[in-house]
């Protein structure tokens, strides 16, 4: 395969002569693309950034003030363990499961701090690749986050994938759900998200859920449970993290990835947790050495600030009060948007069923537009959201909704 | 009911984590650590650098900042500063628009990301059986980072010659001739880790010449520069002749010890490729194994380091404080051999002082590390790694006289 020139000194010629230039990110790559337009009425409603109402990125108060409280604290910048800060770990596990859970309480979970959600997804994928031997197949929601599957495979598991959104109610498929998962082979992964479903913003209802739980029972199933949006679905925490309770509750002892880009809006500096319920503590202590083995070579260590400051934010009763009120805040506001963008799009005439713009929860909506809308939003209106219709909410803002509706209607009227 | 996870094994714990553990728990008032890998002031303390808490205000007051995601790359004026400070302002290659950087979390990170991009794209296509080789001996974690990236065949090249206390020249340039073509070499750039020696400049460039004729890979391993002199160009002299040699090579950097941002994760995979396009293609596809391993990298210590390199005063600054760590490291080498000279300790202690950054080989076997660790509550790792930086005003004459009295005993 390798080309016998050498590359030293000999004009033209390179290792890399056969590396494909690789397609840009489809989710990633949209915010590129639109940072390179130049018409003033652009808008980005591709990658899941919260934005305020003008439209800004926004840096939450109680992020602020655990930041100053921190900086007077003038700590060093020793390594952390491997599994990251303890302060951190322990209120990332009790935020998803409840202060008074059993398994917390029991010290059967393991929780360890991960470089935000992709790094927490990948961390599992690996430890159930080299772990979870008696299955290699993960089972995604059809669709699911487009990063899914490239990080699953590449820790060399298997996709398949379950019924999840009917694009004809464009709401939840329930039946074709619970049709398929009755036929995924025992101890295979499913994957569950466990609020606020990307991208299609479609959740189960509580009921639903607890059927679900069943099937997934009596299937003898692995649950993987990805919760980015805990707070951000309905504004409550608890809420938000609803089904990832009931499950464990029933005996499911499940992995959860969890992250803070959104919620917290710490994006950029990767804040998340993954969590593995154990039989007991002292299976939880094998888990836990093993997941160091699994992260050492990937980047030895977990990096502080962002964790520092979630970590200050959840235990600190009053800056923990503020951050529940603007993860509200921000739900609420993007609740408002849905019902903004259906109330412009019926004054633009558009005779099509919007409500699911409003019945979908959490950051997207599957708007049920087709790609070839898609690329016509993108071209003629300067709209970018990715190929599959979804959209980020957290990019309207009441400046932009109505030039957001004349597109959307004209591209489907 | 309950699925999954049986067999999950109790796993060894990394060896130099261990040690800091057993080292808090000693109860020894005299205790000394000389086992992990991070800089220490004269009174045992980490040391947060001036120029970094100068800088962690001017972020904390500039209000147009925030929290948004990083490009899957990372933070581009890091990128490209830290690749200058490796390659040098005025490097032809960096001209000629042919040197990329991946912005990493860490060294370890940076190492990964090459060694994932190696696995998938060199010597053909996802090509495991391609020869690495790591120094004998090197840092642990060399081995997983590039067995873990998929690389089946991870091994030694001949480097430290214990009987002489050096370079084992013969040895690496031996292996360099019969390792099979396209091998990966893992060279440390400076300030080997564990053994402080590094070969000299004739050397290195005996190293390049057999590893250009021998098509053989570079990658170096960049984690203390700055750290081994105290003058950033002298440290860097070994990647930037190679450079000038034409190679294609890889060289992870990391800002850990020299910017004592440990935790903050700060590193960089430098890339330097034939020509831009080989370099844009290559970057494409490094952004596809970022994005299924974190995505995009943490902001905080990329800022930092960017408002650093790239602000004159700053720069300077931040010079001043590198060197200030490099010559305490110094003063403690020297004072170590002085007081093992005075003392008559058996054996020549030489290596001591011609050793080079934050770690010294002592030379002391198994027998007496563990010697040194039960009787003297001094930790230290098996393989008689010394950081110099744990040693300090206070302290040293206990562990030359425990030094001593180690050698004596203990055989």
């Amino acid at each position: 395969m390798i080309t016998e020139c050498h590359p030293c000194n000999i004009s033209g010629c390179s290792w890399w002569s056969e590396v494909q230039m690789g397609p840009p990110d489809p989710i990633l790559g949209v915010s590129e693309a639109y940072k390179r337009d130049t018409n003033p009425k652009k808008i980005n409603l591709g990658v899941g950034a919260y934005r305020d109402d003008q439209g800004k990125p926004y840096v939450l108060s109680c992020v602020r003030k655990a930041e100053a409280q921190i900086a007077a604290k003038k700590l060093d910048k020793e390594y952390l363990a491997i599994g990251g800060l303890g302060d951190f770990t322990k209120a990332c596990a009790k935020l998803a499961l409840g202060d008074d859970n059993e398994v917390i309480k029991s010290g059967r979970n393991i929780t360890v701090q991960t470089i935000s959600g992709t790094g927490s997804l990948r961390i599992g994928a690996n430890f159930l690749s080299r772990f979870h031997t008696e299955a290699r197949d993960v089972y995604l929601p059809k669709p699911s986050w487009g990063n899914h599957t490239p990080i699953f495979r590449d820790a060399g598991m298997q996709l398949k994938a379950y019924t999840y959104y009917d694009p004809k109610t464009c709401g939840f498929d329930f039946q074709g759900a619970l049709n398929d998962i009755s036929k995924i082979p025992e101890k295979s992964v499913i994957m569950l998200h466990a609020c606020a479903h990307n991208p299609t913003g479609v959740d189960p209802r509580p009921e639903q859920w607890k059927e679900i739980a069943d099937l997934v029972k009596k299937r003898n199933l692995l649950v993987f449970f990805d919760m980015a949006y805990q707070g951000f679905a309905s504004g409550d925490i608890d809420r938000d993290a609803w089904a990832v309770r009931y499950f464990i509750e029933q005996g499911h002892n499940i992995v959860l990835s969890q992250s803070f880009a959104k919620n917290m809006g710490l994006y950029g500096e990767r804040v998340g947790g993954f969590t593995v319920v154990c039989k007991d503590a002292e299976e939880a202590k094998r888990v836990e050495s093993q997941l160091k083995i699994l992260i050492r070579p990937i980047y030895s260590n977990p990096p502080m600030n962002g964790a520092r400051i979630a970590a200050t934010i959840l235990n600190t009763p009053d800056l923990y009060k503020e951050w529940l009120g603007e993860v509200h805040g921000m739900a609420n506001r993007i609740i408002t948007m849905r019902e903004l963008l259906v109330a412009n799009l019926k004054k633009e005439g558009s005779t099509r069923n919007w409500k699911h713009v409003i019945d979908q929860i959490g950051m997207f909506c599957f708007t049920g537009l087709k790609p070839e809308q898609v690329e016509r939003l993108t071209k003629e209106f300067s709209i970018y959201m990715t190929k599959d219709g979804r959209i980020s909410m957290a990019g309207v803002t009441s400046g932009n909704v109505g030039y957001l509706a004349q597109g959307i209607h004209a591209v489907t009227k | 009911f309950v699925p999954g996870l049986f067999n999950v094994p109790q796993a060894t714990p990394v060896a130099v984590f261990k040690l800091s553990n057993d080292f808090k728990e000693d109860a020894n008032p005299k205790k000394v650590n000389l086992g992990v890998g991070a800089y220490r002031t004269d009174e045992g303390q980490p040391w947060v650098l001036p120029v970094v808490k100068k800088v962690e205000k001017i972020i904390v007051a500039d209000n147009s900042l925030n929290h948004e995601y990083l490009a899957i790359l990372g933070l581009p004026e890091f990128r490209s500063s830290a690749s200058k400070i490796a390659l040098g302002e005025d490097s032809p290659a960096i001209q000629e628009n042919r040197v990329g950087a991946v912005q990493c979390l860490g060294g370890t990170g940076a190492l990964k990301m090459g060694a994932e991009f190696l696995r998938r794209w060199y010597n053909g296509n996802d090509n495991t059986k391609t020869p690495v080789y790591v120094s004998a001996p090197t840092w642990e974690n060399h081995n997983a980072v590039f067995a873990n990236a998929g690389f089946e065949d991870v091994r030694p090249y001949k480097y430290w010659d214990a009987e002489k206390r050096g370079l084992d020249l013969d040895g690496f340039l031996g292996d360099l001739e019969s390792a099979p073509k396209h091998s990966i070499f893992v060279l440390h750039a400076c300030a080997h880790n564990p053994t402080g020696t590094d070969p000299t400049h004739v050397e290195w460039m005996q190293v390049a010449e057999v590893m250009k004729r021998r098509k053989l890979f570079v990658f170096f391993d960049s984690a203390y520069q700055g750290f081994a002199s105290g003058c950033l160009d002298k440290d860097a002299w070994a990647v930037r002749y190679f450079v000038t040699q034409g190679f294609e090579m890889f060289c992870a950097q990391s800002f850990s010890k020299n910017f004592g941002l440990y935790n903050e994760r700060v590193g960089n995979l430098t890339i330097v490729a034939r020509d831009s396009d080989n370099l844009k293609r290559v970057l494409s596809q490094m952004e596809k194994i970022v994005r299924v391993t974190w995505s995009n990298p943490p902001s905080q210590g990329a800022r930092l380091v960017a408002i650093t390199l790239n602000t004159p005063e700053l720069f300077a600054e931040w010079k001043d404080n590198v060197k200030t760590m490099a010559d305490r490291v110094l003063l403690m080498r020297a004072s170590l051999q002085a007081k093992l000279q005075a003392l008559e300790t058996p054996g020549t202690w030489d290596h001591i002082t011609q050793q080079i950054g934050m770690f010294s080989f002592t030379g002391l076997n198994p027998k007496q590390v563990e010697y040194m660790i039960k009787e003297r509550s001094i930790y230290l790792m098996a393989s008689g790694r010394i950081n110099m930086c744990g040693l300090t005003t206070k302290n040293i004459d206990y562990v030359a006289e425990s030094i001593h009295e180690t050698v004596v005993n203990v055989q």
